[in-house]
């Protein structure tokens, strides 16, 4: 329990001054702007997105100028602004099967139509400290744009409808047919036990990067293996239509960047269920494989109970990963233990003196007892 | 309601396509034509929200991912034809423009607007488009198996 205080508004008005000038830094130096922000950490801002559960690229750059540069502090700045803006309407589903990719790989087959493409990774980077960039470090030349001017390049075809097509992987339509008007939103309505995969991904959606990871990556360890593959993994470019009310027909309302991540996993079968392959999906704003790669292997373990599989490990049990990977929720309860808990302490406090004068109590009078029957005293 | 929209109903889709996947600068060149004769209000640019909808494994059925920010704006212009729009992000200067826009395209000089504002705009976005198409395309990569044994041959 705690308690309500009063007083220290000075203070509180002085911490608030110390921290503007703690964000802003030297002085001597040029201020960092939003910006700047926006277009050069642009993999941080995909993560205040993706788990501010909001694509706004200029407001989640600003949350992170604000919160300089604490992430779940930006995040939680992002999801309070959000529950200021009303909701006008939903998107159609996002057709990734059109996105203009700009990275397309492939770890199940070397060729596969459309290509592979590595885009702008770091998967092919030494990870030594890059010093040129202490100094004014020059730009390589930019790639050669005009060479090769594609037309509206052909779209590319997901590669697990490639196993789907001979049966080796189920087909996720026919898996999952809900109607439209009763998709889950866990933003309107409470999560319930069991859950359904369509509340899941939206909740593992906006759930923190580092839990998922390590989530994911104890599955593999053998907490609930699974055996994954990355199937796909693409980053680019989707057409949002939305179904405003008052228009009707879906209207176009521009493009999003998106990454997306499609798991194969072993499945031996089961007694109803012949031998295929499982899939665990994995869609994240912005540019984040390495959110999308998780939340797609922590999809497919939560889908234990649908093929029937022993629950034995932790990111197998629906309810400890999706009451346990939000972290503005983590970040508010661990953070409250700050508030004033004087009175509920004071408590503690005269408890413990009144069990320790027990135990003295308790231990003079044996020891009183055992002067009288154990004369040795043996020291250690 | 995913049935083959009218031809009518497609034609104002491009546009609206076209209006809301340009750059606010590109649209802003056009502000003195869009507003040139009287118009109004109707609903001022509000800011707010789509909720944006996922498939499981990209081709099931559909989740809730999250939300963008939206912002939608509808005029009537001098014909009194009325334009709508709803546009990414929160620019209220892109709606109100895009809104106008819709108006004009609807009425008398559909064609004209067709050819000066929205042909434009296409062009611009295919340029960028095939750059970035361009980009990727130069990292395209074949891999190769290597075979064990083949350097002992």
């Amino acid at each position: 329990m705690y308690v309500a205080v009063k007083g220290g508004e000075k203070a509180i008005r002085n911490a608030h001054r110390l921290l503007a000038h703690k964000r802003r830094g030297d002085p001597a130096l040029p201020e960092i702007s939003v910006a700047q922000i926006e277009a050069q950490m642009h993999l941080s801002v995909a993560r205040v997105m993706d788990e501010g559960a909001l694509y706004d690229t200029q407001l989640a750059a600003l949350a992170l100028k604000q919160a300089a540069g604490d992430q779940v502090e930006a995040i939680f700045l992002l999801r309070a602004y959000r529950t200021t803006l009303p909701r006008f309407c939903v998107s159609s589903p996002l057709e990734t099967e059109t996105m203009r990719v700009a990275r397309r790989i492939s770890a199940i087959y070397k060729d596969l139509p459309g290509g592979q493409r590595l885009g702008a990774t770091f998967d092919y980077s030494h990870r030594l400290l890059d010093f040129s960039l202490l100094a004014a470090g020059e730009l390589p030349e930019p790639l050669a744009s005009t060479e090769n001017p594609a037309e509206d390049p052909a779209p590319c075809p997901h590669v697990l409808n490639l196993l789907a097509e001979e049966g080796l992987v189920k087909t996720e339509a026919a898996a999952e047919a809900a109607t439209e008007d009763d998709i889950p939103d866990i933003t309107r309505q409470p999560l319930t036990f069991p859950s359904s995969r369509a509340s899941r991904l939206q909740i593992l959606a906006r759930g923190d990067e580092g839990f998922l990871l390590a989530m994911a990556y104890s599955t593999q360890r053998g907490y609930g293996r699974n055996h994954p593959f990355a199937g796909e993994i693409r980053v680019g470019t989707v057409d949002v239509w939305l179904e405003a009310e008052e228009i009707d027909f879906p209207v176009p309302a521009g493009e999003i960047d998106l990454t997306e991540c499609e798991m194969v996993n072993q499945f031996v079968g089961s007694k109803d269920i012949a031998p295929q392959f499982t899939r665990g999906y994995g869609l994240a704003f912005g540019s984040a494989e390495r959110k999308a790669m998780a939340m797609a292997l922590v999809d497919r373990a939560l889908r234990a109970h649908e093929y029937t599989e022993e629950i034995t490990s932790p990111a197998q049990q629906e309810e400890f990963v999706l009451a346990h990977c939000d972290n503005v929720e983590a970040a508010g309860f661990t953070s409250h233990l700050k508030l004033p808990h004087y009175v509920d302490f004071q408590s503690e406090l005269g408890l413990i003196r009144k069990l320790r004068a027990e135990h003295a109590q308790k231990h003079a009078a044996t020891e009183d007892a055992s002067t009288h029957h154990q004369p040795l005293q043996v020291t250690p | 309601m995913n049935t083959q929209p009218q031809p009518e109903t497609q034609k104002r889709q491009q546009w609206m396509y076209a209006l809301s996947h340009a750059r606010l600068a590109e649209l802003e060149v056009f502000e003195p034509q869009l507003k040139a004769a009287d118009w109004q209000l109707i609903r001022p640019p509000e800011i707010g929200m789509a909720m944006v909808r996922g498939r499981m494994g990209a081709s099931g059925a559909p989740f809730n991912l999250g939300e963008m920010t939206v912002t939608r704006c509808v005029v009537r212009n001098h014909e009194n034809r009325t334009g709508y729009s709803y546009i990414a992000g929160r620019s209220k200067k892109h709606a109100e423009l895009a809104a106008l826009a819709d108006a004009h395209l609807q009425g008398e000089r559909q064609a004209d607007w067709l050819s000066d504002l929205i042909e434009p705009l296409n062009a611009q976005r295919r340029a960028r488009v095939s750059r970035q198409a361009a980009e990727a395309a130069q990292t395209k990569v074949d891999f190769f198996t290597l075979v064990r044994g083949e350097n002992d041959a």
